[in-house]
């Protein structure tokens, strides 16, 4: 059994809890500087046009207006970013996107022109203000329509950005070999990541001419983008990132920032901007819509011959991260199972929809939809228990899975599908003549960790202060999950003190060493490690110390209390306080700042995939029980339960907190998110047209977690946050099969879409 | 621009008295935030996602879609009423053990419509308490723990 831990494992409350429910946090939007300006983005209102006339001299005449800015004004209106690992055979290699449009639009929303006012209100004056022309182009707004050869190009000749293969064995071959084949086309929704807090900051260009953008911000390393849009040297901006109100990749790529820092730049006045819930809406990306063909082939004893899938992505009207998601969605595409032979063809495409990026689950939860459908309607052909049939194909430590990576950490995936579905208790019965309980439950895999030819590094500082207590730089964002409380919880359990002696200082890119993004379900791998390297090293500076002042070995000694004990003879001890006078008077500082580095692959140079991509991967399972109304086509979720491997839970509240927030999410993905658009042109702008899960959509959800201990973050811990969404919508799907007897196939599964299928107008399998 | 019309209001937030001069379609969430009660939060501003939640003569309400004009001479309470860091409310204590929050934007409106419910149905069933939040959205959480926390302060667990 695994060593008891102080900190670590357990369900104690961190700081910023307190902070957050005394309403003591500052939040982005809670910022102010005196005399600050209020900016609003004027955006495009079509999706496919040029730009004839832009005429903003009346709004920049309007009294209490400061500065209104068109893409004239911006010293490098062209943001590129290379994506690596694309080959060079198709589209676009670059994530290309302009601060504003220039003259061709490509989305309704894209930003046109900045303004900055005295007043929120003036600000929106200037927006009536402004005077525009379009000229309207042909667009193209489905991903399947925009590959054909005679589709209107949004970029370059193109329109197909992205394509990944996987190619193992012979597909050909393993159908021959198949008793049953499976064949299904799956479409998945544009979802809105919907967090509570709007993108939002303050900029101003500090007392030493460093532009600073105080933001919620994913990834505090886009003060590079800012230089570059800019034209100034990297060191000349900084970005301090706030406790961010949600993300969930909402707040991955730009969002205020660059508007913020050309706003405060120009001016040289502080500028305050905030996205309306309804420009979250249209101005930002979504989760990538697919289109799934899958094709599964498996013997009568369910062993799986053969995997042909087509996947296809709406990338939307820009770049942004498309490539990256569609490897996460080929990668992911064969589900946690090992085929012998395997072809799979991913594309992401381009169209003059919103654009699409980084959403959790980041392209492999959408994959579970369709692998994990086809596995139940495998079961359903075969008269098999659909967990057998499962546990026959599972993937094995050892495995090597369909892109060539070796499975190194435990697969506990029979454990968490069979305690998820004995969490469901007995079966509910229906409330109505004309209601039908159904159960169902779902498998997934999702990697943790950015992909490892990127070469991921995270820093952190640890200093111990003379009364013992705990200063820590990182610059890791804390998305929400409490990423900075992990941090803490695990310097506090290397350096035995109590989590309210350690204090974090995070996400500040001139104060804080960088530890990378919050995203890629990387922050509690990287920066949990980086935090316990550097930890680790103070510790040691302690422990060689004391060594000299009790005449004892170093390894020897125990840190707890802020006492320094021997471990076998706990007499011989030393007040914490003590040694650091000591350390100190000798010059030898308890301090360190460590690195951690994942592990470093090739980069990718053909688009199949034959080499590692990720660290490690996250197995687990959810279960769903369901009542739909046969005459109205409501689905009632009655039950759900969620298992997963986490390897090891740093505080187990907050690892039960990933897995329920992310079933929600997903059972939202399931049940009623689309981020709907005609033809461009958005439909459901605010939360009382796009809905979310409410307090009475959700069931009580029953918390599984298991800790193998085998992953490759701090203390054995797998990450989380990602893995947690994946299985929630097929086991939902599955749920609905089972109590409706046909198979919903276009996600999400609203009333609609239950009715027809009921009457065989489609939507079924 | 038309010369805008401005009228007098007092309002007693916190028990404290706030008195302002302000254009008739100000908001009381405006009004609360341009007052420094940033502790009240605007999600949406179309009265969807609950995160502006206040007290307002004992009910919970929406300050994005109530105006000030309708708040004069009211009494509103925002989170900073129910607890100090010496002493934190029961609820208060019940989230933070209980880890009924994540990034914690929500919370503050959680609270206070948790706290309307609990004054007026101290010991309601799971399925009231899930119907006095269904105004509060959250997106991090799925509500598990927070229902679970409201519970355990109405079963007396947190004092």
């Amino acid at each position: 059994m695994s060593r008891e831990y102080s900190v670590i494992g357990k369900r104690l409350p961190g700081v910023d809890e307190k902070d957050k429910v005394l309403g003591s946090t500052v939040f982005a939007d809670d910022f102010s500087l005196p005399g600050m300006l209020h900016a609003k983005v004027f955006r495009a209102t079509k999706a496919s046009a040029r730009l004839k006339r832009l005429d903003v001299s009346k709004a920049r005449a309007l009294p209490g207006v400061a500065c209104v800015l068109t893409a004239e004004d911006v010293p490098n209106n062209e943001s590129v970013k290379n994506v690596v690992g694309q080959t060079t055979e198709v589209g676009l290699l670059e994530a290309k996107h302009q601060v504003l449009v220039r003259e061709r639009v490509r989305y309704w929303g894209e930003p046109v022109a900045l303004v900055a006012a005295e007043t929120p209100k003036i600000a929106m004056e200037a927006l009536k203000a402004i005077e525009v022309d379009y000229e309207e182009l042909p667009g193209v707004f489905d991903p399947l329509e925009a590959m054909k050869p005679s589709a209107p190009k949004i970029h370059g000749d193109n329109n197909v950005i992205a394509s990944w293969k996987l190619r193992k064995g012979d597909v050909a071959k393993g159908f021959a070999e198949a008793d049953v084949i499976v064949e299904n086309t799956y479409r998945t929704p544009r979802q809105e990541h919907a967090h509570i807090e709007p993108e939002s900051g303050v900029a101003w260009v500090d007392d030493s001419g460093v532009v600073t953008v105080r933001y919620a911000a994913q990834v505090i390393e886009h003060y590079r983008d800012i230089a570059t849009v800019l034209g100034i040297p990297e060191s000349r901006v900084r970005i301090i990132g706030t406790l961010i109100g949600g993300g969930f990749g909402g707040k991955e790529d730009v969002t205020v920032e660059v508007f913020l820092a050309l706003l405060a730049w120009k001016t040289g006045r502080p500028v305050k901007l905030t996205f309306t819930r309804e420009e979250m809406g249209y101005g930002r990306h979504k989760r990538h819509p697919y289109v799934l063909k899958f094709k599964t082939g498996a013997k009568k004893d369910g062993t799986l011959t053969a995997l042909e899938a087509e996947v296809v992505s709406d990338a939307g009207a820009y770049v942004y991260l498309s490539p990256w998601v569609l490897i996460y969605s080929t990668v992911h595409s064969t589900g946690p199972y090992l085929i012998p032979n395997v072809k799979v063809d991913a594309y992401s495409v381009l169209t003059n929809n919103i654009m699409t990026s980084a959403f959790r689950g980041f392209g492999g939860m959408q994959m579970a939809v369709a692998y994990e459908a086809q596995m139940d309607e495998l079961a359903l052909r075969l008269g098999m228990d659909p967990l057998e049939l499962r546990k026959k194909n599972f993937l094995k430590t050892g495995d090597v899975t369909a892109s060539y990576q070796e499975i190194t950490s435990q697969v506990r995936l029979e454990e968490c599908a069979r305690k998820a579905l004995e969490a469901l208790g007995p079966n509910s019965q229906p409330s109505s003549a004309h209601a039908k309980v159904g159960r169902g439950f779902a498998c997934c895999w999702q990697s943790y960790g950015r992909m490892t030819y990127l070469h991921d590094t995270s820093n952190c500082w640890v200093n111990l202060e003379m009364d013992g207590s705990a200063v820590v730089r990182s610059g890791i964002p804390d998305l929400g999950g409490g990423q900075r409380e992990s941090i803490r919880a695990i310097v506090a359990e290397v350096l035995g003190l109590k989590v309210q002696e350690v204090q974090v200082i995070s996400t500040d890119s001139q104060v804080t060493p960088l530890a990378g993004t919050v995203t890629a379900t990387r922050a509690l791998y990287m920066s949990g490690n980086a935090a316990k390297l550097a930890a680790e090293s103070v510790r040691r500076i302690i422990a060689e110390q004391a060594a000299e002042m009790l005449g004892a070995r170093p390894e020897d000694l125990e840190l707890r209390d802020k006492t320094v004990f021997c471990r076998e003879e706990p007499g011989k001890k030393l007040a914490l306080t003590e040694v650091i006078k000591q350390c100190l008077f000798r010059g030898r500082i308890p301090q360190a700042l460590e690195t951690f580095r994942a592990p470093f692959t090739e980069p990718i140079t053909s688009d199949v995939i034959k080499d590692p991509v990720f660290p490690d991967f996250t197995f687990g399972a959810q279960a769903a029980e369901v009542e739909v109304d046969t005459e109205t086509g409501q689905v009632k979720v009655l039950k759900w339960a969620t298992a997963y491997d986490v390897g090891k839970a740093i505080n187990l509240n907050r690892v039960e907190g990933q897995m329920e927030g992310g079933a929600a999410q997903g059972l939202g993905f399931g049940l009623m998110e689309d981020y709907l658009e005609s033809d461009g042109l958005p439909l459901t702008w605010n939360l009382h047209d796009y809905l979310i899960p409410t307090s009475k959509d959700m069931p009580d959800i029953r918390c599984i977690v298991i800790e193998s201990e085998s992953g490759k973050g701090p203390y054995g811990a797998k990450g989380i946050g990602e893995p947690a969404i994946g299985a929630a919508a097929p086991a939902l799907a599955s749920a609905v099969r089972d109590a409706i007897g046909v198979r919903i196939t276009h996600l999400p599964i609203t009333p609609e879409r239950v009715f027809f299928a009921l009457q065989g107008k489609g939507g079924a399998a | 621009m038309a010369k805008t019309e401005l009228y007098d209001i007092t309002i007693k937030v916190n028990d404290r008295t706030v008195s302002a001069r302000i254009p008739a379609e100000t908001t009381l969430l405006d009004f609360l935030r341009d007052q420094g009660f940033i502790e009240v939060k605007r999600g949406c501003d179309k009265g969807d996602c609950g995160a502006c939640t206040v007290i307002m003569d004992g009910k919970a309400i929406l300050s994005c879609i109530t105006l000030a004009l309708q708040a004069d001479g009211a009494s509103v309470y925002t989170v900073k009423s129910l607890g100090t860091p010496q002493r934190l409310h029961p609820l208060q204590k019940a989230f933070v053990e209980l880890e009924a929050l994540q990034c914690g934007f929500c919370t503050p409106g959680m609270l206070l419509s948790a706290k309307a419910l609990l004054d007026s149905n101290p010991h309601p069933t799971r399925s009231e308490i899930r119907e006095a939040i269904s105004g509060n959205l959250c997106r991090c959480t799925g509500y598990q723990k927070i229902v679970d926390a409201i519970e355990a302060v109405s079963k007396g667990a947190y004092r």
